[in-house]
């Protein structure tokens, strides 16, 4: 039935429009120079210039990594534009009223509920907008609670103690060529903090828009959480529909210290470029939590239906003993898209336990790949690993790969793999047919089914958006 | 309700139905009976719509309507039910939010309003207390894990709750024992009268006693050879089919 499947995945990119906003932008280019223009720009102190300094030195003598099941041709850092802000922030905003009404519409259309009086579902958002971020709700009621929630050029600011004290601390400068980059060039973010013994009293999220052309998207964010705090983060994204491929090459760092919980959700929808292959987001993305502290517990949940290209393996070090990782994701490639994502988890700490449940979805000429590392130390006494990693093929057009690696150094440890492949049977498509669902209804039902344990990980809003995107994406693709 | 008119159907190239004719009018049950090979799942899937199937000539009007231009939905829609010989399993979706679904896309093509939760929870409830299902077959994924019996019970349950004006019954005796049998043509039973029809195909004349068919239908090499009462049914349990092959 390939029609339907072909319906299924051909839907277009919602998110293609492009705002029209006045954008303060440096020229293209990558050199000493651009770090310090940025640096200048953000008023930074001279450590984080001599930080970004040292990594665009580490950057410039480093490779592009080449292992992974990816095809793209060379990028040239020259022809990217490593700052573009909207010319109305460059004052910066002192509230919402004067946010430039063009941007606020971009993020009505992107469905944020932005303004305050709006956001009635109780969430914080910070909105970045190509490289700076725009606006920061509730941030007052955040506060009451001790919460800190703002961009990170200006926790940089106001909590300069903090932010040296984590930044890079996770995800090291010199960890991979994209940590490099980022490092050198980032240039806004979200930066949270959440104090011992307190409970986020909201969900906080970010929006991410990539809106100027050939601009790259650096952003960087930070969240701590000190003992027995708890938090949980959503992370959305979008990006107009552009013939170039754009670069994200973005990090995050999770801090969780004793008794502290992190739940980091992200639902990734960059424009993922056309069923030629033409335009698309590079999304190089490092994403890594620390349990630091005994019992605490990071948890990422992704769904990942954009890009041209995804390469991302959100991490977790278990180094508290009785800490406990999490890794939940849904990825789609369809078109000519690809990902190699999957994640690492590093036992260091004793009986410390994690899980991953992967799901791969690969439609018309998608190729989708997990690859994961399980590391158990010598010292993780009784650690547990639980790995199961599914693919779903939709056509045979598509492919899906398996890359796990298991190193045990521990006898006490218990590491368990299932994997398996499956594709969407015409039959049961013809099940669900024949009880009056739409072939189109029948792919959505069977898809969401084998993503079910993933998306009941996502805050129910975020669920749903993530069950609509999957459909968007697949649209026109059962066959 | 159904009328059939020399259908021809194949299978990747090989022709299994032969210029099949046949009526069933509404309120009535028919049954079709037939060595295996002879095309009676084939008939059930080409009725219901399964693409795997090319029919190459001849008619199905259902209700007047051309059933063979209709997609599989379409027909679903307009009331067609095939109750599968080999229920498909559908892993992470539940019994509940499946049939609910059905349900509600069937009830939108009709003009009904779609079923509120509490409402449909107390009709899938009845249905189940009448085939005497646990409750919770309702939360377990549709038929993942269940047995062969309770797959079968679980197309009678969806039957029940879709009630449509056409149900193909495709050799529901199949994996079930007596127990089951009679509580699964209980469900049948329930939803006869005038407006309904069905086609019940089997191997075996057994199914028979519990779902009493009006009229007994011989097919054999993709024909219906011959036609007779329910004393035809007990004549091809004692003889088998061998007459009927021999005059095929």
């Amino acid at each position: 039935m390939p029609d339907a499947v072909e319906q299924v995945v051909g839907r277009a990119y919602e998110h293609g429009w492009v705002s029209d906003i006045q954008s303060d932008s440096l020229p293209p280019g990558l050199s000493e120079d651009t770090v310090r223009f940025i640096s200048a720009k953000k008023d930074e102190p001279d450590w984080l210039l001599q930080w970004r300094l040292e990594a665009l030195r580490k950057w410039q003598a480093m490779e592009p990594p080449d292992w992974a099941h990816l095809k793209w041709g060379p990028i040239d850092y020259q022809s990217i534009i490593y700052y573009s802000a909207p010319k109305s922030t460059s004052e910066g905003p002192k509230s919402l009223e004067e946010v430039d009404p063009e941007l606020l519409r971009t993020y009505e259309k992107l469905g944020i509920p932005l303004h305050e009086r709006a956001a009635l579902a109780g969430v914080a958002v910070d909105a970045v907008f190509d490289s700076v971020s725009v606006a920061t709700t509730f941030r007052e009621t955040l506060a009451k609670a001790g919460v800190i929630f703002c961009p990170l050029s200006e926790a940089v600011r106001e909590h300069p103690g903090l932010v040296r004290k984590y930044l890079g601390s996770v995800v090291p400068v010199t960890d991979n060529y994209f940590a490099a980059l980022n490092s050198a060039v980032f240039s806004d973010g979200s930066f949270c903090f959440i104090p011992k013994g307190v409970r986020c009293p909201m969900e906080l999220s970010t929006y991410f828009r990539i809106n100027a052309k050939n601009t790259g998207q650096f952003e960087r964010t930070l969240i701590i959480a000190e003992d027995k705090a708890y938090v949980s983060y959503l992370e959305g994204c979008t990006a107009p529909q552009r013939d170039e491929n754009q670069l994200h090459a973005a990090v995050v760092e999770l801090v969780a210290l004793e008794d502290a919980e992190i739940k980091y959700s992200t639902v990734q929808n960059w424009y993922p470029g056309d069923e030629n292959g033409r335009g698309g987001i590079f999304n190089f993305v490092t994403k890594r939590g620390i349990c630091k502290g005994d019992r605490s517990r990071i948890s990422w949940t992704q769904v990942e239906t954009g890009s041209a290209i995804t390469w991302k393996y959100p991490s977790v070090i278990l180094k508290g003993d009785d800490s406990v990782g999490e890794f939940y994701s849904v990825a789609v490639t369809a078109k000519r898209q690809q990902a190699d994502t999957g994640t690492k988890m590093i036992h260091i700490g004793k009986n410390t336990r994690s899980t991953i449940i992967s799901k791969g979805i690969a439609a018309e000429r998608g190729q989708q790949s997990y690859r994961g590392l399980v590391r158990v130390l010598k010292g993780a006494d009784n650690a547990r690993n639980y790995t199961q990693c599914d693919s779903l093929l939709m056509g045979d057009t598509c492919g899906a790969h398996t890359f796990p690696y298991i190193e045990v150094r521990n006898r006490t440890a218990k590491v368990e793999h299932e994997a398996t492949t499956s594709k969407v049977a015409d039959e049961q498509i013809f099940y669900c047919q024949q009880r009056g669902m739409s072939e189109e209804d029948a792919v959505n039902l069977i898809v969401n089914g084998f993503c079910k344990e993933v998306f009941r990980q996502l805050p129910m809003e975020f669920a749903v958006e993530a069950q609509k995107l999957l459909a968007v994406t697949l649209e026109g693709a059962v066959g | 309700m159904l009328e059939i008119k020399n259908l021809h159907a194949s299978i990747k190239g090989k022709a299994i139905l032969k210029g099949l004719d046949l009526v069933v009018p509404a309120g009535e049950v028919h049954a079709i009976m037939g060595p295996n090979g002879s095309g009676k799942s084939t008939l059930s899937k080409v009725l219901a719509g399964d693409e795997a199937y090319e029919v190459t000539e001849g008619q199905a009007l259902y209700k007047g309507k051309d059933l063979l231009t209709m997609s599989p939905d379409e027909r679903a829609r307009e009331g067609v039910f095939l109750a599968f010989q080999y229920p498909v399993e559908i892993p992470g979706v539940t019994n509940a939010y499946f049939l609910r679904t059905a349900l509600n896309a069937v009830r939108r093509h009709r003009g009904e309003p779609e079923l509120d939760a509490f409402t449909f929870l107390q009709r899938v409830k009845e249905a189940m207390k009448l085939l005497e299902m646990d409750a919770e077959f309702r939360n377990r994924f549709v038929n993942v894990g269940f047995s062969g019996g309770e797959k079968k019970r679980n197309e009678i349950l969806q039957l029940t709750l879709l009630n449509p004006s056409l149900a193909i019954l495709d050799e529901m005796d199949s994996g079930l024992d007596v127990d089951a049998l009679r509580i699964a043509s209980r469900g049948v039973n329930a939803l006869r009268d005038a407006d309904h029809a069905f086609l019940v195909i089997t191997h075996y004349q057994r199914l028979l006693d519990y779902i009493v068919p009006d009229h007994v239908h011989i097919l054999v090499d993709g024909r219906i050879v011959q036609s007779g009462d329910r004393s035809l049914a007990l004549d091809v349990e004692r003889a088998g089919y061998v007459d009927h092959q021999a005059s095929a």
